[in-house]
């Protein structure tokens, strides 16, 4: 045999079954699957989600209506017509629960939208742009995160008081920082890849390169990251509230429910004033958690859980 | 490795100069200042002006952050606006509660679940692991309030011992007479921080645990308890270390809630009441002080990050 | 009466680490000492029964447990025996299941894996279905594993010499200066440098090689009868692994222990077993001792196995590329190319990495560049693609200047320099199907669309021998030489003159591999794109190239048309390159090492010099006082064969 021959011989194929060539790293795979913990997580989100939207129109009465005009106690037994009995201003706590999902769902959801356009659009912009500006940007954004996110919201309360549109702006700034951070280590990680690289060989412009090989990648980890961001915002927006720095009166969201009735439970009259609401976001927050987990768990969007 | 930690430290210092420019600027986009609101509506603009003279509030506000930062590092917070009473007298008469109730925290909560967590990192898959990551996956989400709800249902509605709110003085306490004291929110900030403990060092062990090194420590024949202690632990502990800072920098907001819910005077009342008032040099100080303690906290757990790296302690 | 025999064995084992077994390093040095140690290790041995069987599987199945529940069987039924002194080799491609079984000795299962019946007998003790508690006293101490990468099995916090001993002392065989000394006395035969420091280092702190061999250590601490190598120089550069396989070789033997040794690489398995088990898709295919299987195979799939070794790199394999598409100028040419990463205060590069490089590439022609890891190679590659801009030196596209930075380059000299990377994996975006992947530069370099494009596209496929179907798929539902033609092309969707490669081939099995390189040729002949082929592998060079530059630290050690290079005279180090490149013949080894002046050693970290001949440190010709102190000269041999050396070029064996 001629060393040439020699050569030629060794691509000869060896049939046996498949060669191991042929068998691709993983099989075609379709969409993400929930287990039951996340079906059950998604049912209690698309339960509290539907009262958002028509608690006010399905709920027995107005949100300060007194259920029985003419007794004056407060924190009354759950009975016919209050079917979670009455708060301390003896308003029908139901009627309160299912206005109130809507603010506390629709600030946090808000605020966590808003939280996601400034963030990405500048973490990603940092990530593509020259050191230099990277780290002026991520400098100015750790100076933010090194500060409690309670404390930001205290300060800017106390400095243009509290209203609704302050709350989801004041929401989406300070998490923007976080989400700054993920989407820039998202945007890093992609931009070294060698696919990005080839991009840029092949002379493709920044917009290219960002909207079709940098954000296809960085979509699915960020949509998992959007859940676990919603959950803080809630329990931020509901601890202001909380604190009576939040939602103010006369309108009320769980946050400032659970406040006004902690009388209730010092007094040691009646516990549902306060748990009422307090499980409100609790499940609502659980209920995210168990599909993000059963999401990252599932898919490749465990990038979120690392930062 | 000596450098890393100056550069680290040398951030640090610059972040806190960046909060206190935060602070002390978001506490002048107020309307109105603070001259108008301590003399009310009614005051005379003659008055104001000359209130404001005194207060310093004229000159540019460059030198008024000059001055603020120079007196808040001599320990000189100024005056409250609300009640005219020096802010480090009001911090003086307030602040055992909320140190007591931290320090109890981290020292009864932080080996408690640093434990569950490392053992359930030992038997992972087990009845008892996935007990512990259920409850701690829906404790982790839920609102510092509502734990505290449960806590008060069960102790105080079903029990029927203690009371759903913190009274009296802790002077002249002994060390359990405190923490029978403060149980209740004692024990809410334990289980807010140990969920998120619990949770984070079950995962830095396991992820120590699939590395090939602890493969192949097992096939030396290494006993379990060798294992975990000397091959995994010593890899681990700088990711627990900075998870435990980590945690405890976010007690600084389950604090602040817990101490509204149990109706006792701290630190984090104040700050509140600060808020409603619109007493904004009490913000400013307060603020500084609850941030300086989160940037050092921070600090720590970075540091501990680094230390623990054999890589860097030990450099080629 | 078990416990009994136990106790006896230990004793003898206690007895045995008194003795020193000394290195072969220490031999030629020191005959006595040698001779006396010698007489040891054979009276040691004799105690051993050199007949008895140390490891039987018996019927042997594994099944890999599929997500939904299923089973897939790994391991089909495997039978095998290693007796005492002896190496028995398992060999088969990736997947075939080699890993699976030599973990079995241990009673050890990967995650996802379980045994599904049959034995695995050692020391006649089935380890199958023990408890981890059970099988950890013969883990260690009975049988020790040696895994592929030693940079990840050492545990990055704890002292070497602690992992080391730590098996022996907790069985309890050793105390813990008892296992000190054996550890030490490793460290010497392994040929360690420094042994008695080296041990009070961090694993980090120490080379790739070297720590591979401080595993071995850690495997013969506890002088097992049984120890478990998987593909322990793989990772390795060919000279680093021929140090590494006679330590091994020379322990192994003295040690009177028995191993099995894991590869895919027949040239390295003829060096150290003596049976071979050849393995295809987790059935034994033929077995035998190493003579009758390397000279005469049997079966055909042993046969395939043994023509898949790659000739050896000599001159007169290349593949006589034709001339029809030479011009005046060549395509691509790099002029004194100075390069590096990072930027200091005086314009200057941080680490420089590349000196002084001249490469012109002809068209329809091919240029191998080769060296050790780090070397700069890939450097060179970023070079011409206009990813790194030299700090000096030009670059030329057909006799014109070319822009240094890719940013300042048209679009028509873009499309005519393309990069194929390494990592397929990576180079591929993972959320585009193939059709955008090889769609999207048809369109940006020539225009096309809709159904000229698709067209194109599945003339691109059909070019690198893919089905059209493919078209739809997303690249994770590819195999690995798949991904790698798709990688290709893309580049050539292109129409590129220079197809740049950066090691293609390196992350394949070798079939897969000499697909890719038919491939490559095929397109070349067709098309006349020339290629810049970095590799490593000199095999794979000599039978491609036109023209070989072999870089050492950042500096062109030597370059020329490859049968010229790779014929006398030589530069000393891609002599040293040459020689180290493995022959599937048994006694191959020993007779290298006798020929060669084995002082080369090991790259340590190879570092780009500013004066002096960088190879000065290893090279066994080095003249002391004139190559540390100044630039070697460049001597021509014939038409364009250049040797940067201070030796005459008679001296280099012209
Ligand atoms: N981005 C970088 N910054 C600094 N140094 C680098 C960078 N990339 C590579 N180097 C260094 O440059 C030298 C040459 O690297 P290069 O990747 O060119 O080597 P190579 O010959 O391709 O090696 P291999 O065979 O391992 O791929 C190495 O010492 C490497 O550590
Ligand atoms: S110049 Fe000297 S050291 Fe360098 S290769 Fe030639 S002989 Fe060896
Ligand atoms: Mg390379």
């Amino acid at each position: 045999m001629t060393k040439k021959q020699e050569i030629e011989h060794y691509v000869a194929p060896y049939d046996e079954g498949v060669s191991f060539d042929e068998l691709p790293d993983s099989e075609p795979t379709g969409r993400f699957r929930l287990s039951w913990s996340g079906w059950l997580g998604a049912s209690i989100v698309a339960f509290w989600v539907f009262i958002a939207i028509f608690g006010p129109a399905l709920a027995p009465l107005g949100e300060n209506d007194l259920p029985f005009p003419d007794d004056y106690s407060e924190f009354q037994s759950p009975r016919e017509g209050a079917w979670l009995g009455t708060d301390v201003s003896d308003r029908d706590i139901l009627s309160r629960l299912m206005y109130g999902a809507g603010r506390t769902i629709g600030i946090a959801f808000a605020a966590t939208v808003l939280a996601y356009f400034i963030g990405v659009i500048l973490g990603i912009g940092a990530a593509i742009s020259s050191p230099r500006v990277d780290m002026v940007v991520s400098r100015i954004n750790d100076a933010f995160l090194s500060l409690p996110t309670i404390m930001l919201g205290l300060v800017v309360v106390a400095a243009v008081g509290s209203s609704i549109p302050v709350l989801i702006v004041t929401a989406g700034v300070i998490y923007a920082t976080v989400v700054f951070r993920l989407a820039r280590a998202l945007g890093q990680e992609i931009m070294v890849m060698d696919f990005v690289e080839a991009a840029k060989v092949r002379g493709e412009g920044r917009w290219w390169i960002i909207t079709r090989e940098i954000w296809p990648n960085a979509a699915m980890p960020l949509l998992t990251d959007f859940g676990l961001r919603l959950i803080y915002v809630i329990l931020f927006i509901s601890s202001l509230s909380f604190l009576g720095l939040g939602v103010q009166p006369p309108q009320s969201d769980w946050g400032s429910m659970v406040r006004e009735n902690l009388g209730a439970l010092s007094y040691g009259q009646s516990v549902i004033p306060v748990l009422a609401p307090a499980l409100a976001i609790a499940t609502l927050t659980v209920a995210i958690n168990l599909v993000v987990d059963d999401i990252s768990a599932h898919s490749g969007g465990k990038l979120s859980k690392r930062l | 490795m000596t450098q890393l930690i100056l550069k680290r430290l040398g951030i640090g210092l610059v972040t806190v100069l960046a909060v206190s420019l935060i602070i002390f600027f978001g506490t002048k986009i107020l309307p109105g200042d603070a001259a108008q609101i301590r003399l009310g509506q009614s005051a005379t603009p003659e008055n104001v002006a000359a209130f404001r003279a005194r207060l310093g509030l004229d000159q540019p506000y460059i030198v008024q952050y000059l001055a603020w930062l120079k007196n808040f590092i001599q320990g000189d917070l100024g005056t409250s606006l609300a009640s005219d009473v020096p802010i480090s007298s009001l911090i003086a008469d307030r602040y055992h509660n909320t140190v007591i109730v931290s320090l109890l925290t981290a020292a009864i909560g932080v080996p408690i679940s640093l434990g569950l967590g490392i053992l359930a990192a030992m038997y992972p898959g087990t009845v008892y692991d996935r007990f512990l990551t259920l409850i701690s996956v829906s404790l982790v989400a839920a609102p510092e309030f509502f734990t505290a709800t449960l806590l008060v249902i069960f102790f105080v509605f079903v029990l029927d011992i203690g009371n759903a709110i913190v009274v009296g003085s802790t002077e002249g306490k002994g060390l359990f007479e405190l923490i029978d004291h403060f149980a209740l929110p004692i024990t809410t900030l334990c289980f807010v921080i140990a969920s998120q403990l619990i949770r984070m060092s079950r995962a830095a062990v396991l992820n120590v645990m699939s590395s090939p090194y602890i493969e192949m420590a097992i096939l030396k024949g290494v006993s379990r308890r060798r294992i975990i202690f000397r091959h995994a632990l010593l890899n681990a502990i700088g990711p627990i270390v900075n998870v435990v800072a980590l945690n405890l920098a976010y007690l600084v907001t389950g604090v602040i809630v817990v101490e509204v819910y149990f109706g006792y005077n701290g630190l984090a009342t104040l700050i509140v009441q600060g808020v409603q008032t619109r007493d904004y040099v009490l913000i400013q100080g307060l603020g500084m002080i609850f941030c300086l303690t989160y940037v050092i906290l921070m600090l720590i757990a970075d540091i501990a990050a680094y230390a623990s790296n054999a890589r860097l302690r030990h450099p080629k | 009466m078990a416990a009994a025999k136990k106790s006896a064995k230990k004793t003898a084992k206690k007895a045995t680490a008194k003795k020193a077994v000394a290195s072969k390093a220490a031999k030629k040095n020191t005959a006595t000492k040698a001779k006396a140690s010698a007489a040891k290790t054979s009276a040691t041995k004799s105690k051993r029964n050199m007949d008895d069987v140390v490891f039987e599987a018996r019927d042997l199945r594994i099944h890999a447990i599929r997500d939904d529940g299923s089973e897939l069987p790994i391991v089909k039924g495997v039978d095998f025996k290693v007796r005492r002194g002896e190496v028995v080799a398992l060999i088969g491609e990736s997947g075939s299941g080699k890993t699976t079984i030599s973990l079995s000795a241990l009673g050890y299962c990967k995650p996802g894996l379980q045994f599904a019946g049959g034995e695995a007998l050692l020391m006649g003790e089935n380890v199958i279905g023990k408890t981890t508690e059970e099988l950890r006293e013969s883990r260690g101490e009975k049988v020790a594993y040696l895994a592929q990468s030693a940079a990840a099995t050492f545990n990055p916090s704890i002292l070497i010499n602690e992992q080391v001993t730590e098996a022996p002392v907790l069985h309890g065989t050793k105390t813990q200066e008892e296992a000190d000394a054996k550890a030490l006395q490793l460290y010497k035969a392994l040929e360690l440098p420094d042994p008695e420091n080296i041990g009070s280092r961090y694993p980090h702190q120490v080379s790739g090689g070297q720590l591979q061999r401080l595993m071995a250590a850690m495997a013969l601490c506890g002088e097992p009868d049984l120890l478990v190598l998987d593909e322990p120089t793989t990772a390795l550069d060919v000279t680093t692994q021929i140090e590494v396989l006679k330590a091994f070789k020379g322990v192994i033997k003295e040690e009177g222990a028995a191993a099995i040794y894991v590869t895919h690489d027949l040239a390295v398995v003829a060096q150290i077993a003596d049976h071979i088990v050849v393995l295809y898709n987790g059935e034994i295919k033929e077995a035998g001792p190493v003579d009758t299987i390397i000279n005469s195979p049997q079966h055909p799939y042993t046969k395939r196995l043994m023509a898949a070794i790659k000739p050896l790199p000599e001159a007169g394999q290349g593949d006589g590329s034709s001339d029809d598409y030479l011009k005046d100028a060549p395509v691509l040419e790099v002029k004194d190319i100075d390069a590096g990463y990072g930027k200091s205060s005086d314009g200057k590069p941080k680490v420089m990495v590349l000196k002084d490089v001249n490469v012109a590439i002809e068209r329809g022609k091919t240029v191998g560049i080769i060296g050790e890891s780090g070397c700069g190679k890939s450097t060179l590659a970023r070079v011409f693609a206009g990813l790194l801009p030299p700090s000096e030196g030009e670059i030329m596209l057909d006799g014109q200047g070319l822009a240094p930075d890719l940013k300042d380059r048209s679009r028509e000299e873009l499309k005519k320099i393309q990069f194929v990377y390494q990592m397929a994996d990576t180079a591929l975006n993972p959320r585009q199907q193939i059709k955008d992947i090889l769609g999207r530069p048809v369109e940006f370099y020539s225009g096309l669309s809709g159904k000229q494009r698709r067209d194109r596209v599945n003339e691109l496929l059909e070019m690198v021998e893919l089905p059209l179907a493919f078209a739809d798929r997303y690249p994770h539902e590819l195999s690995g030489g798949q991904k790698q033609r798709v990688n290709l092309a893309r580049a050539l969707a292109a129409d590129p003159e220079v197809v740049l490669c950066d090691e293609v081939t390196s992350a394949l099995d070798t079939i897969v591999g000499a697909n890719v390189i038919e491939l490559l040729k095929g397109l070349r002949k067709k098309t006349g794109v020339s290629y810049v082929f970095i590799s490593h592998d000199l095999s794979t060079v000599a039978s491609f190239a036109d023209e070989i530059v072999v870089l050492y630290a950042g500096r062109v050690a030597e370059q020329g048309p490859t049968d010229q290079v790779l014929s006398p005279p030589y530069h000393p180090y891609t002599r040293l390159l040459v020689s180290s490149v493995p022959e599937a013949r048994v006694g191959w080894l020993e007779d290298t090492m006798a020929r060669q002046e084995s002082t080369a050693g090991i790259a340590g970290q190879v570092q780009l010099t500013e004066v002096g001949c960088p190879f000065f440190e290893r090279c066994p010709l080095a003249i002391k006082g004139t190559c540390d102190t100044t630039n070697p000269p460049q001597r021509v041999d014939k038409n364009k064969h250049v040797i940067e050396c201070h030796r005459e070029l008679s001296e280099l064996g012209g």
